[in-house]
Parts: structure tokens; sequence; C-alpha cells
């Protein structure tokens, strides 16, 4: 019943300018800024005219974005993001749906939301920004804050473990699932093309650096001093190796990933990534690699695979049944049971 | 020698246990009633428990029906006759029994680990404690064993044709053929034949007994009553309200988003609905009640009729979502069938208690119409309005239905198709010149339904204020106190829209009853017996629409003496209308997980009429 969305502008790149007449309100040298532009880009060339785009966002810093992408949009409550953009998508599957959300959006207030989002697997296509810190409440811990962490309700260091958010998305169900950082902004577009191409919930977590409360959070990502030691970008098909002067690879050892110093021909020895059809076990040594010392964060796609979305089954089903029962006739379905005359 | 007298009105219990087919005897018993042309309403009194085991009180499950041949407006609230199929339905039966009534009793059932379970100490049919009725005792297990002598089932399984034999007696006492119910039989049982010839011949053999034992030896006969002519079906509460939905649905040509989360009881209408995908129904079980709502207003964004329904702690966990719904002026219906509060308090028993929480239960001022059914049959119309409502004004609606409407039922003429009011939705078209998201049209102050996937009408939503006409995010403080006045504004102007209540009584007098929603049944009966009784300076309104108060109260309150409020809460409109008139209202408030009692209302007027 729903229309192929990429193909109905036949794929060619739609003329039309995504962006507003609105401010743009984000802190000067706020990576927002980087992840508004790739968007911008990247709308342009799905194909999707601007009236079939909706962007729907929670609270928070990043919840802004809809107000400056020339959509329809729909700035709701903190944390329910998903619950708005499942009931578009449902009510008409012909939308192509995002949702921006942060890490305090996403991961605390609607952390439930997100995973039924995964779990039913409504197409539509979710933008993290995950700065670890709550910004525009000015400075307090998120759920993806380090433990230790200091900020304004942590003077003395955080001790609530973070959350993993691609490791609990992963255990969701999503379907697609990347990462990418602000500052890699042909990364980025590429992962928001892959993302709007995937049929399914398709989730993209990007570091985002909030400069003003959370200053240099992955500048180990993003420093060109340290980037290639420090980020493994995943390729289908491709061995996991990576690093800037020493180059290393990585293996599946005792049930985890293990580096050794690849030498000149020796890439054949890493892991082949695959993003399709692998199990859990292998998607979480990625999900949590970065949480080994001295290991790289892995970017890119970690998983693409495909089954039915429920946007779609629920048109089927509603497709199937009246076929059975034949479209609804209210005469009928009033004179049910049991009636009877008064004259 | 056997005698037939006329009655005006009956009221019959039928109680057992979970297990005795009790709410099957009470369906047929007023199937029949129904066809005998007689005005009916009934209630079913379901035990809380999923499975109570067997024989105890609280396990019995109860089913009150009120029949006449004047109009009824109540299942009653004291019955003529109970039928009690075990002790613990004698024991918790005799609370609605009244005095000198009649008890019909399986002394089968009473056997000592039945008495024990009951907590009867000795049995009490050879005890005083029926003294004040007139008691029935018949063997209906044993009868009913011989009757099925034929039958190729086993002891067990003939035991379970029992209420058969009990609804043969009852028919035979106030004279009701058994065609209906043996059709239904054969039709129910078509694939079982040794059930169909077991229930028949257990009906036939309740009704023979009756008409030869010396025990019986009055039948009664209840004439028809004056029911306007139509095609008539028997319908609850929450089977109306999802009917309701559908009609609308179909009358304005968009579908039904209908997003909710399981409680009790409200469940029902979301069974119903998922039943109707071919009427276009998206019906969602989210994962809770926020993401219920927060799906709805989605869908309601994207230009479905969106529906989410609820009881009281589910309402409280929607508030935030309300709040943005009005914010972003969209169409949506929120249904709260109320129960006893607060907390999880009693979930299936009814109450009125959330009147200020539909009200006022959202930050900053949010102003929603509400609107309450005032009879299971009227859920169906309250539904269908609440959705012309929201569509027409571009404004989040409350319904305020309650356990007792729920899951009461009463004959429900069908309307007609063609006399299906329009429903109509405020949808811009794509290529509208200048449009503006914000701009209200002038009689409704309602703003522009634009729906996702229309050309050139992209737009911004959300719960930041709004500029007046574009929508634009706005702090300008004059602008606020702008918006604010419209949404206020806006609400109360569904006035020209809606019809308003009726006064039943003349216009000025001694007593003015104030009631709204499910109550009004109670009231009534309560003002019409009082009448019939020579009280005439008494007059009743039952508002179904609570927000906004209708100009009618404005203008009537001040003509009377007194100004009774019935309400099964603390006193909330009482509340309401005193703060909007400066009237020194007298509340009736009982707060038992009951309906008002026809009694205690006529009590409650007279002892007004006496000051
Ligand atoms: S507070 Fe941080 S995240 Fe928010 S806009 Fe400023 S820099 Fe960006």
């Amino acid at each position: 019943m729903a229309k192929d969305l990429h193909t109905e502008g036949n794929g060619a790149a739609l003329k039309e300018n995504f962006a507003t007449d609105q401010d743009v309100r984000w802190c000067p040298g706020c990576g927002d800024y980087a992840i508004l532009a790739q968007m911008k880009k990247v709308l342009p060339e799905l194909g999707i005219p601007q009236a079939k785009t909706v962007f729907i966002s929670g609270i928070g810093c990043s919840s802004r974005f809809p107000y400056y992408i020339n959509s329809y949009g729909f700035h709701t409550v903190h944390g329910r993001a998903p619950t708005i953009a499942s009931g578009v998508k449902l009510a008409n599957p012909e939308l192509s749906v995002w949702i921006i959300s942060g890490d305090g959006d996403g991961f605390s207030i609607g952390a439930s939301h997100l995973m039924h989002l995964c779990r039913r697997n409504i197409d539509v296509n979710v933008v993290l920004f995950n700065n670890q810190i709550y910004g525009l409440t000015k400075g307090q811990y998120s759920p993806t804050s380090p433990l230790g962490k200091i900020t304004k309700t942590t003077p003395f260091g955080s001790l609530d473990a973070p959350f993993n958010p691609l490791a609990l998305v992963l255990g969701a169900g999503a379907t697609f699932v990347a990462r990418t950082v602000d500052r890699d902004t042909r990364h980025m577009a590429e992962i928001f093309r892959r993302a709007a191409a995937h049929k399914g919930t398709s989730f993209v977590e990007v570091y985002q650096n909030c400069n003003i409360f959370n200053d240099g959070a992955f500048a180990a990502l993003t420093d060109p001093q340290t980037k290639l030691d420090n980020l493994l970008y995943l390729e289908d098909g491709q061995p996991l190796v990576y690093g800037g002067e020493t180059r290393y690879g990585l293996k599946v050892e005792d049930l985890a990933l293990s580096r050794f110093e690849a030498g000149e021909g020796q890439d054949g020895e890493a892991h082949l990534h695959r993003e399709t059809g692998m199990p859990m076990a292998y998607l979480s040594m990625l999900a949590e690699l970065n949480q080994v010392p001295g290991m790289p964060t892995p970017v890119g796609v970690f998983r693409n695979d495909n089954r039915p979305t429920y946007d779609a089954m629920v048109y089927d089903q509603i497709e199937a049944v009246t076929q059975r029962k034949g479209k609804g006739n209210l005469k009928e379905l009033f004179i049910t049971g049991d009636t009877w005359q008064v004259d | 020698m056997k005698t037939t007298s006329k009655l005006k009105q009956v009221t019959i219990r039928f109680a057992g246990d979970s297990g005795d087919g009790m709410q099957l005897t009470g369906t047929q018993f007023t199937h029949t009633t129904a066809l005998a042309g007689n005005d009916l309403s009934t209630f079913p009194d379901f035990p809380a428990e999923i499975r109570a085991p067997a024989g105890t009180l609280y396990g019995v499950s109860g089913f009150q029906i009120q029949f006449g041949s004047n109009p009824i407006h109540t299942p009653g609230d004291e019955a003529d006759v109970l039928v009690a199929m075990n002790p613990a339905a004698l024991k918790t039966g005799l609370r609605y029994l009244r005095n000198n009534g009649i008890v019909i009793v399986n002394t089968d059932a009473f056997g000592d680990r039945n008495l024990r379970l009951a907590h009867y100490e000795e049995n009490p049919l050879e005890s005083p404690d029926l003294a004040g009725y007139q008691v029935f005792p018949v063997e209906m297990t044993r009868l009913t064993k011989d009757a099925l002598e034929p039958v190729e089932l086993s002891h067990k399984e003939k035991e379970r044709a029992k209420n058969f034999f009990a609804l043969g007696m009852i028919y035979w006492m106030y004279n009701r053929p058994l065609d209906a119910t043996l059709d239904w039989i054969q039709q129910k049982f078509a694939r079982k034949p040794e059930w169909a010839q077991a229930n028949t011949l257990a009906l036939k053999a309740g009704r023979n007994f009756a008409e030869a034992t010396e025990i019986f030896t009055t039948s009664y006969q209840v004439d028809e009553a004056p029911i306007e002519a139509g095609i008539y079906r028997r319908i609850s509460g929450n089977e109306a309200i999802a009917l309701g939905f559908v009609s609308a649905g179909e009358q304005a040509g968009r579908s039904i988003f209908y997003g909710s989360y399981p409680i009790t009881p409200a469940s029902d209408v979301l069974q119903y609905m998922a039943q109707y995908k071919h009427f276009g129904v998206v019906s969602f079980q989210a994962e809770d009640e926020i993401a219920a709502v927060g799906a709805t207003i989605g869908a309601s964004f994207a230009g479905s009729i969106g529906v989410t329904a609820t009881s009281g702690p589910g309402l409280a966990l929607k508030g935030e979502f309300l709040g943005l719904a009005v914010m972003t002026e969209l169409p949506l219906v929120v249904l709260d069938v109320q129960r006893s509060g607060p907390s999880t308090g009693m979930p299936t028993k009814t109450e009125q208690s959330d009147l200020f929480q539909a009200m006022f239960g959202r930050s900053g001022e949010a102003p929603v119409p509400v609107i309450a059914p005032q009879s299971p049959a009227d859920c169906f119309w309250a539904a269908f309005e609440a959705v012309q409502v929201a569509l027409e004004f571009m404004t989040p609606v409350i319904m305020l239905s309650d356990a007792y409407l729920a899951n009461g039922a009463e004959p429900w003429k069908i309307p007609d198709l063609d006399k299906l009011p329009p429903v109509r939705a405020r949808i811009v078209e794509a290529g509208t010149a200048d449009f503006q998201p914000y701009r209200r049209d002038p009689e409704t102050l309602a703003r522009p339904w634009a729906i996702p996937g229309t050309p050139g009408l992209q737009h911004r939503l959300g719960g930041l204020e709004k500029q007046d006409g574009t929508g634009n995010v706005s702090y300008d403080p004059d602008n606020h106190q702008k918006m604010t006045e419209y949404r206020a504004e806006k609400i109360e102007r569904v006035n020209r829209f809606v019809k308003p209540p009726e006064l039943n009584g003349p216009e000025s007098g001694e007593v003015l009853v104030v009631s709204w929603g499910s109550t009004f049944g109670s009231v009534l009966s309560a003002v019409e017996e009082l009448r019939a009784e020579g009280h005439q300076s008494i007059s009743f309104v039952n508002l179904r629409w609570v927000n906004p108060l209708p100009e009618l109260l404005g203008q009537i309150l001040p003509n009377f003496r007194k100004v009774l409020v019935p309400e099964i809460n603390m006193g909330q409109l009482g509340n309401l209308i005193r703060a909007r008139y400066l009237v020194d209202t007298v509340g009736h408030n009982l707060i038992k997980g009951q309906p008002l009692s026809v009694s205690g209302l006529k009590s409650a007027i007279l002892k007004l009429l006496e000051d």
C-alpha cells in the first residue's frame, strides 16, 4: 500500500532548498550546526519532496532542529518524539519521517519509547545527537556521561554508570544502526543517505560536541593528530583495520576483539566486517569496543538488516481483513447481534 | 390455583458463581424482555478477580435488569427478585434485595463446603436470616439432572445446564415465551447437539416445574412500554463508544487512529476498535499511556482522527501531552472511562471524580471541552459529538464516561444512516494562497488543519508559544496574553455548536437539580417519581457538555430557591457552578463505587423541598 518513497521522484535530486527563514539559535561553535548543514545537503538528494518529509523532535538543544528544516515539523514533548513519529508514520506511511533527539531526550526521559520504536521496526530515521551532557538546562550530567564526570549536579564526580546507546538499540532490535561524528561531515552525509534508504527503524548516533558545557568530549576522535589512531571505520565486507602511523587489525579471539599490529599485506588476518545477518555477539563486541582501554571507536554502519516494518504490516493487515470481510458497512455494523423491531 | 398480577416495573438480580453462567442467563432474559416490548436497563456485576475460586464471596457474578411498561432509566436500586445459585450469591445478593422481595435459591448448592466458603455458620435457609423475604427453595441441580436423563453428557456436564433451568422458571414467572432463547440455543450449539439438547430440556423443565409446582402461585405480567418505533439492539456504553467513533470517522471520510494502553474499565473499547480494520481503523496498543496519546497526536497531525482512551490514572500520565495538543490545536479525543480513585482505587467500580482532572489537570492555562455521556446508548452520540467538536474546533476533547456506563446496557435505537449528522474537518487544500497555520476561523476561532504531504503548506508545530497567525515561536508578552485568551474563548464557543441541555420542568421553582453524565438516569427517575407523588416544583437539567457550561445554566440558576448537585464525587461540578455563578449549591455526594440510588436522591430532594 505504501509507495516506495525513494523511487517516487525517480530517484532524481530535487532542487528544493530545505532551509527555513528562522534564525538558528544554537551557541556559536556548537556541533549541531554541522549536523544541520549535512542534513540540508542530503535531503534534496533523496528525491523526497519537502512536503512529504517530516521532522519530529523532543526537547533539548538538538530538538530545535525541525524549526530549521523547511519540511513539516513537530517540536514535541521531552523524550516522546518516537511516539509522535510512530503515529505520523502509521497514519501516513508515505511520509519520510525523521526523529531528532539527544542523549537526555532519547536515553533518559524517553528511553522506553526509543526501545519500543526499535522493536516494532517502524520505518523512521532517528538521529541522536550524543553530547554526553544536558545543554539546554545548562550543564548537568546525562545518561551517557562517563562515570566520574564532574558537572553542575555531580560536583564530586558522577556515580551513574552510563548507557551504551548502540548496545541498547541493537538489543532492542533496530535494523539499521550506525555512528558518526559531527566533524566528519562527509562520513555523516553518507550515513544519513544510508539511513534514509533503509526500510525499518534506522538509528544514527552522532557524537556531537557541546562546546559550552562539555567541550572536547570527543576530541580524540576529531583532532587530526589522534583521530586516525582512535577511529575504526566500518565498511561492509572490509577488514577491521585502522591506525595512523601504526596500522592495527582486529580479530575475534575468545569471544572478544583483540588487536594486532598489521604489517604490510596482513589486513587479511583481520576480521571482515559484515553489516547484515550478524549475531548479537559480534555486534556487542563492536558496540562495547570503545569501552575497552586502548581500543578504537567504531564509526559507520554496525547493522543493516531487513525485517518487515510495523507500518507496512499494519496496512497489509487492514487490506487483508478488508478483503475478507468486505469494506466496512455501518449499517451492518449497527445491526449486529440480537436486534428487535418496535412498531 | 395460580393467579396472574400486573406490574409496572420489576428488577431481577441473577447471581451465581462465576462458572454458573449468570451473564448468559441475564442476557437471554433481557433479549426476551426486549422482544416483549418492555423498556429496560441492565448492569452486570463481575468479580474483580480474573478466575476467582468457585463458591467464594468474591467469585460471585451478578446481572441485574430492571424492566417495565413505563420508561426505565436505571438498572434499579433494589431487586424485587434475587435468583441465587449458591450461598455466596445469596449472601452478597441480599444486600440488593428489597424488603419482602422474592429469593429463588438452588438448595442443592447449600452443602457444608459452599456454606463455609460463603462464611455462613449455619444454613441460612434454615435460619431466621431470610425472615423478611419470600423464599422459594428449589433443588435446581437435581431437577436439571433428572430432566437431562436422556442426554449423553456426564453428570458434571449436565449440572452446568442448571442456569437454563433457573431461566425457565423466571420465564414462567413473567409470562415469557421461550422461543427466542430456544432459537439462540439451536444456533449457538449447532455443532454440539448434545449441549443444544441439554439446554433446551433444562429451559423447558424449569418452566414446566414452575408451572406445576405449588411453590409458585403467582405469575406476573408487565405490559409493553411506549417506545419510539425503530430497530433496536441492546448496547453497553463501551460498545456504543466504539461504534460512535467508527461512525464519526466514516462521516468525516477520514480514518480513525485509536491509540491506547490497556486499563480497566476502558480496555474493551480498544478490543472493539481492533476489530474494525475493514473501516480503515488503525488501532495501536502502545507501550504505555504516554506513548498512546503521543502516537495519537502524531496521527492527528498527519491527518487521521486521533482517539485515545484511558481511565483516571492514565489521564494523569497523559497530562503533559494534552498540553501539547492544546498548544498545537490539533483535533484529538481523549476518552476517560472513570473508575474509583485515587491511585489504583477500585478499578472495576464507578466514580465521577475525574472532572477536575479533565478540567484542570494540565500545566498552564489549557482549557478543553469536556463531554459526559448520560446513558449507555448515549455513549454512541457522545463519542460522535466529541469527534465533531474536536475537528470543528481543532482541539482536544475529553470524554468522561465511567465504569457504570461502560458495562451497563440498555436498548439503543439504531440510527438512520441518512440522518447521521455531518462531521466536518477543516482541512486546507494544496495551493491555498497565503497559508498561515494559526490564522483562525472568525466564527469558531479554530486554526486550519494542514496535513503533512500537502505540497506548499510545510509548517512547524511545537509546544513553544506561537505567534498569532504565523505560528512562529514567540515570547512576546502581549502575544501570549492574546493567544491564551483565544484558546479560552475558542472553547467557550463550542456552546454555539452543540445542542444546549434540556430543562426538564419549569424555569423557576423550589428546587433545581443539576447533574452531569451518568447520574442522569437515577436523577430523572427520582424527579419523575417525586412528581408522581405530587411534588411539582422540581426542575432538572443534566449536563452532557460540562465544559463549556451551557448558557442556560446562568439564566435559570437564580430562579430557584435551592440548587442540588448530586455527584459521585466530593462536589466537583458543585464547585465549578459555585465559582462561576456564585450560587449556593447543595451537594449530594456519595462516593461508594456505586451509582447513586433513586431513593437516596429522592430523600435529598425532599429534604430541600422541606427546608
Ligand atoms: S548548550 Fe551545547 S549543545 Fe546546546 S546549543 Fe550550546 S553548544 Fe550546542
